[in-house]
């Protein structure tokens, strides 16, 4: 023990958890959640086809942004009504070139389906994202406070809960979308949110009952942090995985919810145009039009794919006691690598605790 | 004893894979068990020494292999799988794990689980196993038998858990057993209770032993032949009276002299003299302390009418056994504990129903050290801000002021300064708490609260942290309420020691003469269960110990 109190640099201290500590020396925790995020397949393939989806989406036809009016690069929009070419049979299909003047076919009345899909799309992803961020924030305010309060808030909230659990959420939807029928589509999305926030508020809330009782929250408590301080600053950061994972699902049910509210006609209707109400428009065209129902429901398919993917990706990543089992190819290869080696593994590895004593000697 | 050896250890490596690389956790291990015979494998955490005991049994984790050779009775163990292994499983080789709670499942009567155990390896009809579950029972003197054979874990006590797992263990008459840390969960007197059993046991039945464990008294106190694990490898090998009294290896000194020697302090601590003059910092008058009804759990009196007082830069030991309310004293002293009855001045402020306004100038003048560095550090901030939140809050210091605090405060504590840019699961547990008491020491405080401070630690981790416990201490000069189970590091570190027992406090004294001279019953058995890191005179602790018991027993 040395008896000075000045700096001393100790690198050769002890570490007891050398082997475990070796995945993740140097990395902040956000650093290693991304990490293992990335390094997980199905999520980043989720991840990719999302993202070009939604820049298809929303390049393609155009979009408007607070009355600024993007154009979008595909020749037809949604008003547009061409003549019937070919029996409004998609041009992709037979055709020798894979895109043609009309991709995804025609209607009836001759509107362009691919522009048509593309804009339903970009409601579908709008009703998602906002349903996530309305849904996230009731579920965190209430899970978090009755959570860290405990007594009589934590009665009064689970209680409001448990009535909004009670809900039929399609036939609360459907009353509430009819009642917004013809309001903007995110006005329905906010609707949506405000039904969809409980699951989240309880396990925000069971998180909160386990974290608050952790050494760290007594610590802050000791060193004079305030509620507000210790709920935002230590607990929640620590709930983090939880609530990113559950808001990841609910997006994917929101897509679907809102295009079966929209498919029973309670949900989006014209002018604007979803997924939901694409797929009910054409129902009856099913037999001689099928490629009308395909699209939709095949974009539909993919968007709540690929955000589940993603959803358990992100659990995977937020796991700290989640080990990838090695495949017996890379074990192999990190052998033959051992053995082209020349000096031994271990003392390569656990070198600090040997170099030292071996320097002593 | 014979001297064949039941166990024959050769060259035995375990690697992990980790990151595309296999890392050794134990490299080239070499022994040999005998049967009749306790061998000891100590070392600190990460030294590799339940893997290696955990890689006869093919319980490594998926990413673990075993290399080498190990012979049980001639039969190779290592790359054996599937239904040959489950054979030896239970039946040859047998398990006491650390934690009776986790071990044994807790939906299943103890009974029903020896039961498994027995009519897994043999062809027996369920009334012959259970007549030979309640005789395992009996063997390990768990009381009334045949009642418990239907209990459930929960239903059981510590000790009594443990005594049940040794039960299942011994169920197939294993010809090797393996006690992983078999009582480091346990309280001092259950774990005297436990290891008495184990040394009856052995010369019962005709087993070797492989005994693992970090804890030098329980060493001295049990085997025969010990050998030291460092780093993954064997650094020494023989006999245990002859390896306590003459360590070949550097490390092993370094380690025996490492731990704390109850009855026999380390006196490089001289205690700093006390001014019995200076007003005390915390009075305490009939203190009582209650946990509140929640639910159907009734209202439950942790501490009942205590009273002492803790002089300004003095320490005070409070030792006790789990249960026994010391830590609720803790935490009553910060206002995280209400107080229920009597009196409890702390810095002049009056605890009895304080308010959270109150309370302000009193965080300023007590610091809290947490048991477990590993949760009492907010895992998603860099520590550097930990140790600065107390700053933050109370002398609303910014920026450079505030680093230049928190650098100040990283030396103290002896860390370099670039630490505070790390993350708590960077560091090892010593460095951790060396943040947790920088932080506590942020504000200065006149009252340092010390909550089992080492009792997660090594213990030449916890020689270092004790030592730097110590120098902290004479230099700022706080009063400081020493927590811990433990009487050998209390006795290190403190002037006064109280003893609690089931919410009272049974005895406060000079350091001395509650270590030499006990004089409440309570604390006599308490000092006499304390094993002590030298086999002979362990021997001899022993004996009056049991002499304690029965004249106890008859009285």
């Amino acid at each position: 023990m040395t008896n000075d109190l000045h700096p001393v640099d100790r690198p050769a201290d002890h570490l007891e958890n050398a082997i475990e500590l070796k995945e993740v020396m140097g990395l902040s925790q956000g650093q290693i959640v991304r990490r293992r995020f990335l390094h997980h397949r199905g999520a980043i393939v989720g991840l990719i086809v999302l993202a070009l989806v939604i820049l298809l989406a929303y390049s393609s036809v155009g979009f408007s942004f607070l009355g600024l009016d993007v154009p979008g690069w595909w020749r037809w929009t949604i008003t547009d009504l061409p003549d019937i070419v070919n029996s409004g049979d998609p041009s992709t299909v037979g055709g020798v070139i894979p895109w043609g003047i009309h991709p995804f076919g025609q209607d009836d009345v001759g509107h362009d389906v691919f522009a048509m899909v593309m804009k339903g799309t970009q409601t579908s992803i709008m009703v998602m994202i906002v349903v996530g961020v309305v849904a996230m924030v009731i579920g965190i305010v209430v899970g978090a406070i009755s959570g860290y309060y405990r007594g009589w808030t934590d009665q009064a909230l689970m209680r409001i809960t448990d009535l909004f659990l009670t809900f039929p959420v399609i036939v609360v939807g459907a009353v509430l979308g009819k009642r917004f029928n013809e309001a903007p589509p995110w006005i329905l999305a906010v609707v949506l949110g405000a039904i969809l926030w409980m699951t989240l508020a309880r396990l925000v809330r069971g998180e909160f009952l386990a974290l608050r009782e952790r050494e760290f929250v007594d610590a802050a408590r000791v060193s004079g942090a305030r509620p507000a301080r210790i709920i935002f600053k230590h607990i929640l950061p620590n709930a983090m995985g939880v609530i990113i994972v559950q808001t990841t699902l609910l997006m994917s049910s929101a897509v679907l919810l809102e295009t079966a509210l929209s498919f029973l006609g309670f949900g989006i209707n014209p002018p604007n145009v979803s997924l939901g109400w694409l797929v009910s428009n054409y129902q009856s065209a099913f037999s001689a039009r099928p490629w009308l129902f395909w699209w939709p429901g095949l974009i539909i398919i993919i968007l709540a794919l690929c955000i589940n993917f993603i959803g358990d990706g992100l659990r995977d990543a937020f796991d700290p006691r989640q080990k990838k089992v090695p495949s017996a190819k890379a074990m192999a290869k990190a052998d033959s690598n051992a053995a082209a080696q020349t000096t031994p593994m271990f003392q390569r590895i656990v070198g600090f605790g040997r170099s030292k004593r071996g320097s002593s000697k | 004893m014979s001297d064949t050896p039941i166990l024959e250890v050769k060259d035995l490596s375990v690697e992990f894979f980790v990151d595309g690389e296999w890392i050794a956790a134990a490299q080239g291990v070499n022994y040999t068990v005998n049967r009749g015979e306790v061998l000891a494998i100590v070392g600190e955490s990460g030294s590799g020494k339940t893997q290696t005991s955990m890689s006869l049994l093919g319980l490594l984790p998926s990413n673990g292999r075993a290399t080498g050779s190990a012979l049980l009775d001639g039969k190779e163990l290592i790359g054996l799988t599937g239904a040959p292994m489950r054979k030896i499983r239970g039946k040859e080789i047998a398990v006491i794990f650390q934690e009776p709670m986790t071990a044994l499942n807790p939906v299943y009567t103890i009974g029903f689980q020896i039961v498994e155990t027995l009519r897994s390896h043999f062809d027996l009809t369920p009334q012959a196993a259970k007549a030979r579950a309640i005789e395992l029972l009996t063997m390990v003197e768990i009381p009334d038998p045949a009642r418990r054979f239907n209990s459930f874990p929960h239903q059981l006590s510590g000790g009594q858990r443990q005594r049940a797992m040794i039960a299942q263990a011994l169920a197939c008459e294993p010809k090797l057993l393996i006690a992983d840390e078999p009582t480091t969960a346990l309280d001092v007197t259950v774990q005297a209770e436990i290891l008495k059993l184990m040394r009856d046991l052995r010369t019962r039945i005709d087993c070797g032993i492989v005994l693992i464990t970090h804890d030098m008294g329980v060493v001295a106190d049990m085997a025969d032949r010990m050998i030291v694990m460092k780093d993954g490898q064997v650094v020494e090998h023989g006999g245990t009276v002859e390896v306590f009294a003459a360590p070949a290896d550097p490390y092993t000194q370094r380690l025996l002299s490492a731990v704390p020697y109850f009855g026999n302090p380390n006196n490089d601590y001289e205690m700093p003299l006390v001014d019995l003059e200076a007003p005390a910092v915390v009075v305490a008058k009939d203190l009582v302390l209650k946990y509140p009804k929640r639910g159907k759990q009734p209202e439950f009196t942790a501490v009942d009418g205590v009273s002492f007082e803790i002089s300004a830069g003095e320490v005070l030991g409070l030792v006790g056994e789990s249960g026994s309310g010391k830590t609720t004293i803790g935490r009553s002293l910060v206002g995280l504990q209400p107080v229920s009855g009597g009196s409890l001045t702390v810095g002049g402020i009056e605890m009895r129903g304080a308010k959270t306004r109150t309370l302000k100038p009193l965080r300023e003048k007590v610091g809290f050290v947490f048991q477990d560095p590993g949760s009492s550090l907010n895992p998603r901030l860099p520590i550097g801000e930990s140790i600065g939140e107390p700053l933050y809050l109370h002398q609303k210091l910014r920026g450079k002021e505030l680093s230049t605090r928190v650098e100040k405060l990283l030396d103290d504590v002896q860390l370099a300064r670039g630490f505070r840019n790390r993350y708590p699961h960077e560091l090892s547990g010593g460095q951790r708490q060396r943040v947790g008491i920088a932080r506590a020491l942020a504000l200065e405080p006149d009252l340092l609260i010390a909550d089992e401070p080492t009792s997660a630690l090594d213990v030449s981790v916890q020689e270092k942290v004790l030592g730097l416990f110590h120098e902290l201490q004479k230099l700022h000069g706080f009063a400081c309420l020493f927590i811990s189970h433990d009487l050998g590091v209390v006795e290190q570190l403190t002037q006064r020691i109280a003893v609690m027992h089931l919410g009272r406090l049974v005895e406060i004294g000079p350091r001395d003469q509650v270590a030499h001279d006990p004089q409440d019953p309570y604390t006599k058995r308490l000092v006499a269960a304390v094993p002590v890191p030298d086999p002979v005179e362990q021997r001899w602790r022993r004996e009056e110990r049991d002499r304690l018991i029965e004249q106890e027993g008859v009285s």
